[in-house]
């Protein structure tokens, strides 16, 4: 098996060194940035498969790192990591780009096994990230504007229920009968509706929720 | 329009609002509540309705006209208890408007359609203009302004102000003397005017002071207000790790405690744990992990109000909590409560060793008192799933009261 390159993006450097200490042997940490124009310049440089990303940096914080690397047509990975639950943040930077979430109190074995997955292009919900989405899906009865990329189907539903309910993939592969590589079709369609669809209820619900 | 946005409720499960019929208030009617609830179908504030009445029935008796036919037609919205009583505040208020508008009228001529006529009209393109223009939320504060207690509002004192000015005016030309006082008149603006000149830039000036003022005394209060947070909570907690470094049991609990309640100060909506369910989920896994010392991992989609079954559903949601805690030996329990419209569903799911449902003796009340008795007692239902050595899963389910 090939290892994954990874960049880890952090203001704190005793995390940084935690983190490194904790990943599995089939992930190779090449460099670590503490701001975002490090963290821009380490990975045009570096070129890494997956960049971990921070959402709390100094400098506009993970969201300005999105921006500006994927703006400029890079194809890099991105996992954000953070501390912070509030909505805003976790649907901010899945919006910017990244294709998945994950709070730093994940244990060493399943980061390793969420940046595999987010290396061969797969998306990494938690399960307060699939609350999340169910919920701003959820919180409103006006019609979609594309129902193609405004509505979760009855299948993505069904899926992202069982990962709030804190299922492992291989776990709702068995749940529903079907398999593991339906699950993370089902969940990147997810990713996909999450960042492209329009509806500002989206942006609108995360940001009430913390206005409430 | 952001901030507009931020201000409508977040999560809600009620039915959409329907398009609302037209029906006459009775709470804050003027005379009939026809302005009222005309304004309310045009999403229009109905001080604005109320002066297009008064203005018509001046120019020539069409208000009268149009608002008894909206009287006649528009049903009376049903009100329980006693009926609200009339706002003879107001109703004075547009009363002496009416009075005012109309003497302005008949004294400047405008009735014959001479001279009078355009400035009024054109004053009141001008500040129809002015209200378009205004962002609505602007326009609520004027609306308000104009219509709120007097103390609050300078929007009152100009337009008493202006009423006696046209009042005297009124006296004067009416007794002739008008001619006369003229020269007096031009003077006494000159003067006022030219003060007023001299005053602005310091008004101004105060004016900006009094608010830079006002900002920075809310920054304090905040800012205190995060630093007695942190010194009541995060201090006393780092103060008591240090006391109990050697136990590392002691010390997770604590730093886990103390992280939770951190987390639902900075990133949870502040809600009342006795009123809604989100809320009270939160607090019963909150009591349980610091009974226990096993984290417990709460989603919670959607919300709602508590009553007497979701009530149960929690207890029986704790005890299965409990349960996990205790016996199952899972280093973390994942709790997924969902509200949908019409039914609640809460799963409590370890990863731990399962046990043989059969195999339960009889007089162990845990899972079958506490928890599938208690919800079927109260309409609802429990299931149980697990297995030796494949964790268990709880899944709660409650209609919802409709």
């Amino acid at each position: 098996m090939k290892t994954v390159r990874v960049l880890i993006v952090d203001d704190h450097r005793l995390f940084r060194s935690g983190v490194r200490a904790e990943l599995g042997p089939s992930i190779q940490v090449i460099g670590e940035a503490e701001d975002v124009d490090s963290a821009v310049a380490s990975i045009a440089e570096l070129q890494p498969d997956v960049v971990l990303l921070d959402v709390h940096m100094p400098g506009g914080g993970g969201q300005e790192v999105l921006r500006r690397v994927l703006g400029s047509g890079s194809q890099v990975r991105f996992l954000a990591l953070s501390v912070s639950d509030a909505a805003e943040d976790v649907i901010g930077v899945i919006r910017g780009g990244a294709r998945g979430y994950v709070t730093k109190t994940i244990s060493g074995a399943e980061l390793t096994d969420a940046i595999v997955r987010v290396a061969d292009g797969d998306a990494v919900f938690s399960p307060r990230l699939a609350g999340f989405v169910l919920d701003a899906f959820a919180s409103t009865e006006a019609p979609p504007i594309d129902p193609e990329l405004d509505s979760l189907t009855q299948r993505e539903r069904e899926v992202l229920r069982l990962i709030a309910r804190g299922y492992a993939y291989k776990e709702i592969a068995k749940e529903l009968f079907i398999s593991v590589k339906t699950v993370e079709t089902h969940v990147s369609s997810v990713l996909r509706k999450l960042q492209l669809s329009n509806r500002h209820e989206l942006s609108r619900w995360a940001t009430a929720r913390r206005l409430v | 329009m952001l901030r507009e946005m931020s201000e409508t409720p977040t999560v809600s499960n009620a039915a959409p609002a329907a398009e609302p019929r037209l029906v006459r208030p009775a709470s804050g009617r003027v005379i009939a509540g026809v302005a009222q609830g005309a304004a309310a179908q045009l999403r229009l504030d109905p001080v604005v309705l109320r002066l297009g009445f008064v203005l018509l029935t001046v120019v020539n008796g069409l208000g009268v006209v149009a608002y008894a036919a909206l009287w006649i037609f528009t049903p009376k919205e049903q009100v329980k208890g006693p009926e609200p009583a009339r706002d003879w505040g107001q109703f004075a208020a547009y009363g002496v408007l009416w009075t005012a508008i109309a003497g302005l009228w008949w004294i400047t001529g405008a009735s014959d359609g001479s001279i009078g006529t355009w400035p009024i009209v054109v004053g009141g393109i001008g500040a129809l203009i002015l209200w378009q223009q205004a962002d609505p939320g602007r326009r609520q504060r004027w609306m308000s302004g104009a219509v709120s207690k007097v103390s609050a509002s300078w929007v009152r004192t100009i337009v008493g102000a202006l009423l006696i000015v046209v009042g005297a005016i009124g006296f004067l030309a009416a007794s002739g003397e008008l001619a006369k006082a003229k020269t007096g008149l031009v003077f006494t603006a000159v003067v006022v005017g030219g003060m007023l000149m001299i005053a602005a830039p310091w008004l101004a000036s105060l004016v900006k002071e009094l608010q830079r003022e006002r900002t920075e005394r809310i920054r304090q209060e905040e800012r205190a207000e995060v630093a007695a947070h942190v010194h009541d909570s995060v201090l006393h907690t780092l103060t008591l790790i240090q006391r109990n470094a050697h136990d590392s049991r002691e010390v997770t609990r604590l730093a886990r405690a103390q992280e939770r309640d951190l987390r639902n100060w900075l990133y949870q909506p502040k809600q009342d744990a006795d009123a809604t369910l989100a809320a009270a989920v939160r607090r019963v896994a909150a009591e349980e992990e610091d009974a226990h010392g096993v984290p417990i991992e709460i989603v919670c989609v959607g919300d709602c109000d508590l009553d007497e079954r979701l009530g149960a559903l929690l207890q029986a949601a704790r005890q299965a909590m409990v349960n996990a805690a205790k016996y199952s030996g899972a280093p973390v329990i994942s709790v997924y409560a969902e509200v949908e419209p019409d039914e609640v569903t809460v799963f409590v799911r370890d990863r731990g060793q399962g046990f043989d449902l059969d195999a339960v003796p009889a007089d162990r009340m845990g899972i079958r008192q506490s928890i599938i008795g208690r919800m079927e007692r109260n309409g609802g239902s429990a299931r149980v799933r697990t297995e030796p050595g494949d964790g268990t899963e709880v899944m709660l389910t409650m209609k919802r009261a409709s």
